[in-house]
């Protein structure tokens, strides 16, 4: 008996605690995307009165529709959000694959004596606060910031270039933030490399580059798949790169949501975008999670 | 395979770290910059750090933050704890797959979206925002990452070490606490670092989660780096990546000593 109850209770503890504030916070989501902006304490209606019992229920049900859905169809705002979102998260993990790729390459290919320094040295800038290595890059790219000051001083532009406040710095923003994501898995990925793999290949009469790319990049593919979806699956719904580095015809649905809710003071509107945001993320989620299993199965 | 340093390598290696590292060190020099522009050098001074302390606003901002950290990270290490067991130990039960799909989906959870459904869940049910708001926000999405954190080392534990502790006369709670706990140790340490430094650093939870009167740090951060860059935020970051590298490099530190020690542990009970 008493063992049956600690059980409960060590299932229970956690479960309940998440279905409380993760899974129930998400049916309001849901149910306010459904009602109407009003301008009142919630500013929405109607309001769900638990008073009222059976017929609060069924006068609650009554006042929900889609209205918020179709307006979001309507103005293109949304759409333009949602597809640039899409764009700029696409265009940063193929950038940050680039950048990562030969980093997490000669890491793996360092005398194995430096690799566990290495590793820390990429693993220590992703516990500095997100906010402040963000925040560093605006100095740099202002434009009477240090990048065009160094450009001018070499002689390669004669006027200061636009950067900060454009989508490039975006780019940059998270190609430096999520780095540590991309270069984690590909450098696991490369580390098990079975060295005579290539030599096999070089003996066969490959050169070493035609080495790398067909037996080398192939088999970091794992490395390369994870490491696309975690810089991907978090930057579409990025909001402080974009709002900070990002200009005004930056558009991210991270951005949009935080607008429509802190300006606007639209909360329906907000949480339709927020579900529609968690709809466009659920396919690459799930797709993550199909090759995570079948790398796992690959493993044993 | 034992590599070495080729010209690629080096080239490569020292591209990736410059890009890292040059930033932050910037950051971290102009803070010590007279001139109030902080992309213009003009001589050394450290009167931007007597400027931050003397500002009231700053440290109320730390103060909150560091016991919304401290207390969140605590509760968020027992829940994640918790957690874990039941994902690798507790076999089957109902909803185990909710269960297991609400630990991993916060970890990909855009943060605006939690953000948003935390506020409406706590206007909803009625309470005042602030503090204690927020704090329950954090240990929400920390208790995750301290689950996976911990379930990670426990999958890989010896259960023939708890056997052994209940056939010596243990109770199953008495072999836990006595055995499992301290091997977990490492692990429940990191869980409980990993997720202070979440608390720490969040931004987008807390201005959603926050009411009037609770303002924590990265808040003030990002609306006064709205209002322009101002060496004094150099001066913070300064203090906050000092503290956090000193922590990290500890951290290391330590682990890599219980790792040695335990190996030597081994050594002996085999020899």
């Amino acid at each position: 008996m008493d063992r049956k109850f600690g059980r409960f209770l060590l299932i229970g503890l956690p479960y309940f605690w998440l279905l409380v504030l993760f899974l129930v916070p998400f049916g309001i989501v849901f149910k306010i995307s459904l009602s109407d902006v009003a301008i009142a304490i919630p500013p929405y209606t109607p309001t769900f009165d638990l008073s009222a019992g059976w017929e609060g229920l069924k006068s609650l049900i009554s006042g929900l529709d889609f209205e918020n859905y179709i307006w979001l169809t309507e103005d293109d705002i949304y759409w333009k959000s949602y597809l640039s979102s899409l764009r700029i998260a696409g265009i940063s993990t193929i950038l940050t694959l680039l950048v990562g790729y030969p980093l997490a390459y000669s890491m793996a290919k360092a005398p194995s004596e430096w690799r566990p320094t290495l590793l820390m040295l990429i693993i220590l800038p992703f516990w500095t606060s997100f906010l402040i290595r963000v925040y560093a890059w605006i100095g740099i790219l202002k434009t009477e910031g240090l990048l065009n000051q160094l450009l001018m001083f070499v002689g390669v532009v004669d006027e200061p270039l636009q950067i900060l406040n454009t989508d490039t710095a975006v780019y940059i923003g998270i190609v430096y933030s999520y780095l540590p994501f991309m270069v984690l898995p590909l450098y696991s990925a490369l580390e098990k490399l079975d060295g005579s793999l290539l030599e096999a290949a070089q003996d066969l009469g490959c050169t070493s580059i035609e080495a790398f790319w067909k037996v080398t990049f192939p088999l970091s593919m794992p490395g390369v798949i994870a490491g696309s979806f975690l810089v991907f699956i978090p930057a579409i719904g990025e909001f402080v790169i974009p709002d900070l580095l990002g200009g005004s015809d930056t558009k991210m649905i991270g951005k949009t949501l935080w607008a429509e809710f802190f300006s606007n003071r639209d909360w329906p509107v907000a949480s339709a975008v927020a579900v529609l945001l968690l709809l466009l993320l659920i396919i690459p989620i799930v797709l993550f999670q199909n090759q995570q299993e079948r790398a796992q199965e690959a493993e044993k | 395979m034992n590599g070495r340093f080729t010209w690629f390598n080096t080239t490569s290696l020292t591209v990736g770290f410059v890009f890292l590292y040059l930033p932050i060190l910037l950051l971290v020099l102009f803070s010590f910059n007279e001139s109030r522009l902080v992309t213009v050098w003009a001589g050394f001074s450290t009167k931007w750090y007597v400027e931050l302390f003397k500002d009231k606003a700053f440290l109320d901002a730390a103060l909150v933050t560091f016991r919304v950290a401290l207390l969140s990270a605590t509760v968020a290490t027992i829940l994640g704890t918790l957690a874990a067991v039941v994902m690798v130990r507790a076999g089957r039960f109902k909803g185990r797959t909710l269960f297991s799909g609400m630990i991993y989906a916060p970890l990909v959870m855009p943060e605006v979206i939690t953000g948003l459904s935390l506020l409406l869940l706590f206007v909803a049910m009625g309470v005042s925002r602030g503090f204690w708001t927020i704090t329950l926000a954090h240990i929400t999405f920390s208790m995750c990452y301290a689950a996976v954190v911990v379930s990670s080392r426990l999958v890989t534990f010896d259960t023939s070490l708890e056997e052994a502790a209940t056939d010596l006369g243990c109770t199953p709670f008495q072999a836990f606490l006595k055995v499992t706990l301290p091997i977990m140790a490492p692990a429940i340490i990191s869980a409980w670092l990993l997720s202070f430094t979440l608390s720490l650093d969040d931004l987008v939870i807390a201005s959603f989660t926050s009411g009037p009167g609770a303002t924590t740090l990265p808040m003030k951060i990002y609306s006064q780096v709205r209002l322009g860059v101002t060496p004094k935020i150099n001066a913070l970051s300064t203090i906050l990546i000092g503290i956090v590298t000193i922590g990290v490099l500890v951290a290391s530190y330590l682990t890599r000593r219980s790792e040695a020690r335990r190996k030597v542990d081994e050594l002996l009970a085999e020899s």
